[in-house]
């Protein structure tokens, strides 16, 4: 047997990235960025609001988090649905008890569904980001161009309806694309996304059809990648995240600006066990001089400023 | 396919002739950072997917760039602090991507070995021409962009064939003769270095690189809690140094920066590697150093010994 004649060819190995969608830069060379007074962290947080269908496809891919037994499959539609009843409450008091802002990356089904909801979003004055129309309308490799696109203009278009909002933020359902993702978004007057895990700052991302910003929300730092993926505990959960606050507070002091973004699911850590390390982590990084809570546009109107 | 590929003999732990570091040292500690490259659209293998869902694949291929954007530099000041230089595995197309990283890494004295072209060009499926066409092409490109004889070997993402260890040794020797190719990582079947049984006869060990160290197998396939991590890695250590007061162990701490590198996980790293390096018995050392002094001061009388021990007893 012999491998594929393009197996020893390598057709991208040159400087740079094996592609053309963003320029190849460390972090480290980097001029630093100044936040706002002085402070060295900026605390993004992030709360998704998500409808998982019973009715759920796979296509092409099992949904992360979504249901996994055999139709009617209540137990998992329910837990999630917890968190747009229950859970995204608990959340808004922890919120407003240290005075800490927040985005919310919302399903446009949930913004249709739960009218009361979304009317509560507005009125906190929460930056909403269209999380795709719902958590099984998935974006990947081998869709169609129409089909897609049809997906991008509705959640966008409706979204942006519904809330009043101009909507400038994105993240992909399982924050997965196609290649024509990042450029049908900014077709559609997206600013920033937040799929691509491979920065701890702000960069550009070309399209055809403008330049987006790729904002860099952890997937390692989530509560569900650590708590639900990883079966790590409530209490190692908090420890990362002190740590991870503590190791960027450090490096901010002499490379500039650091970002600590906390992407968050209410029906997983709005639970009642749970909502405490909430708490408890709010507490100790809004007791932290240095840290800015700020939302995705804040950051980026800074970053866009000195760039 | 065999059911053994006859690479090194059955040779017990205890028993054998005893090793003793450069100054007396008990262990001798490396670290070993994979500086990788996967690519975004690789050609497809028929025995292992690259990405598991349809490429793009954003967030694989996002999540390992993160260590090349981020997480090489955090490192490379860490090891620093404590006196360690990196023995890179590395993906030698990053020479061509990344020279950046790759000029860190030179005025830091680090060493560098092949993993390969890309982490995402599987040895599987070649043929031996193929295989030995793409691992000449690694020495030569360390060659090329660093100047050192590439000593060491970890097959990309650790896909082997039945002549990887034989073919990496030869065309090591056709380049650079016993400069180059002298020792593998892919073995993990023992706490010390072992001659390594080649075709060419050529001296050639196995250096303990331990996959149980691995911060991606213990983050991403054993899902482990970043302190516990620490204290395993401590508690590594302890065993290895304390039977090192008998005879010289090896221990490796093999990362990779998309996973160390994330600021949740250097608090516990750190600590590990300041209580490692905080003991008086360590030899804190390269790759191609254990190697090399394994070469010269114990290989010959180990493989006497291992030849004794292959006879039955009566």
């Amino acid at each position: 047997m012999s491998a594929d004649k393009n197996f020893l060819k390598y057709p991208h190995r040159s400087y740079g990235m094996d592609h053309s969608l963003y320029k190849w830069s460390m972090l480290d060379d980097r001029p630093g960025i100044q936040w706002p007074n002085g402070k060295k962290l900026a605390l993004w947080i992030n709360i998704n609001l998500q409808f998982f269908p019973l009715n759920q496809q796979d296509k092409p891919f099992p949904v992360p988090a979504g249901m996994t037994m055999p139709y009617p499959d209540l137990r998992h539609y329910t837990l999630r649905d917890y968190g747009n009843r229950v859970g995204i409450y608990r959340f808004f008091n922890a919120l407003d008890k240290y005075g800490i802002t927040s985005s919310i990356a919302m399903n446009t089904l949930v913004a249709q569904r739960y009218p009361y909801l979304l009317r509560k979003v507005i009125e906190r004055g929460h930056e909403i980001i269209c999380h795709g129309y719902h958590m099984d309308a998935l974006h990947y490799g081998g869709q169609s161009l129409e089909e897609e696109t049809d997906l991008v203009n509705m959640a966008l278009d409706e979204l942006r309806k519904l809330s009043g909002q101009p909507i400038k933020g994105w993240i992909s359902p399982a924050k997965n694309e196609s290649h024509s993702t990042p450029q049908l978004l900014a077709e559609n007057g997206i600013e920033y996304f937040c799929d691509w895990v491979n920065d701890d700052m702000p960069y550009e991302f070309f399209t055809n059809a403008g330049t987006l910003i790729a904002m860099p929300l952890s997937t390692e730092l989530e509560d569900k990648f650590i708590l639900m993926d990883n079966l790590h505990s409530e209490l190692s959960y908090k420890e990362q995240i002190i740590d991870a606050c503590n190791y960027l507070l450090d490096e901010a002091s002499n490379k500039g600006g650091r970002i600590l973004a906390l992407n968050l699911h209410p029906w997983l850590l709005g639970q009642p066990h749970r909502i405490q390390i909430l708490d408890q982590l709010l507490e100790y990084l809004s007791s932290q001089t240095d840290i800015w809570s700020a939302s995705p546009s804040d950051i980026i109107s800074v970053f866009n400023s000195q760039s | 396919m065999k059911q053994d590929l006859d690479l090194y003999h059955y040779w017990p732990y205890e028993n054998r002739p005893k090793i003793r570091w450069p100054g007396g040292a008990k262990i001798a500690f490396w670290v070993a950072p994979n500086i990788e490259y996967y690519e975004l659209d690789p050609p497809s293998n028929a025995l292992r997917k690259p990405w598991p869902r349809p490429t793009p694949a954003v967030p694989g291929y996002s999540t390992r760039d993160y260590g090349n954007r981020v997480g090489h530099v955090r490192q490379m000041q860490l090891l620093s602090k404590y006196g360690i230089r990196g023995s890179v595995s590395l993906s030698t197309a990053l020479c061509e991507h990344h020279p950046e990283i790759i000029r860190h890494c030179r005025e830091l004295d680090w060493e560098f070995f092949s993993h390969g072209i890309y982490n995402t060009r599987y040895t599987y499926g070649m043929t031996e021409d193929q295989e030995r066409e793409m691992i000449r092409d690694s020495i030569e490109t360390i060659f090329k962009h660093t100047n050192q004889k590439c000593a060491g070997y970890l097959a990309p993402a650790l896909s082997h064939s039945e002549f990887t260890l034989d073919l990496f040794a030869e065309v090591g020797s056709d380049l650079f003769g016993n400069d180059a190719g002298i020792y593998t990582c892919d073995l993990f079947h023992d706490d010390q270095p072992t001659p390594i049984n080649l075709r060419s006869n050529k001296r050639f060990v196995s250096i303990p690189y331990s996959l149980e160290m691995n911060d991606t197998i213990a983050y991403v396939s054993n899902k482990i809690e970043p302190r516990r991590y620490g204290q395993i890695l401590k508690d590594n250590f302890d065993q290895l140094y304390k039977e090192g007061s008998n005879s010289g162990t090896v221990m490796c701490i093999p990362t990779h920066n998309y996973q160390i590198s994330c600021p949740h996980r250097m608090k516990s790293y750190e600590e590990a590697l300041e209580y490692i390096t905080g003991h008086s018995d360590v030899w804190v050392t390269t790759g191609r150093e254990i190697a090399e002094y394994y070469l010269e001061h114990y290989y010959d009388n180990a493989i006497l010994d291992i030849a004794e021990k292959m006879v039955p007893q009566s």
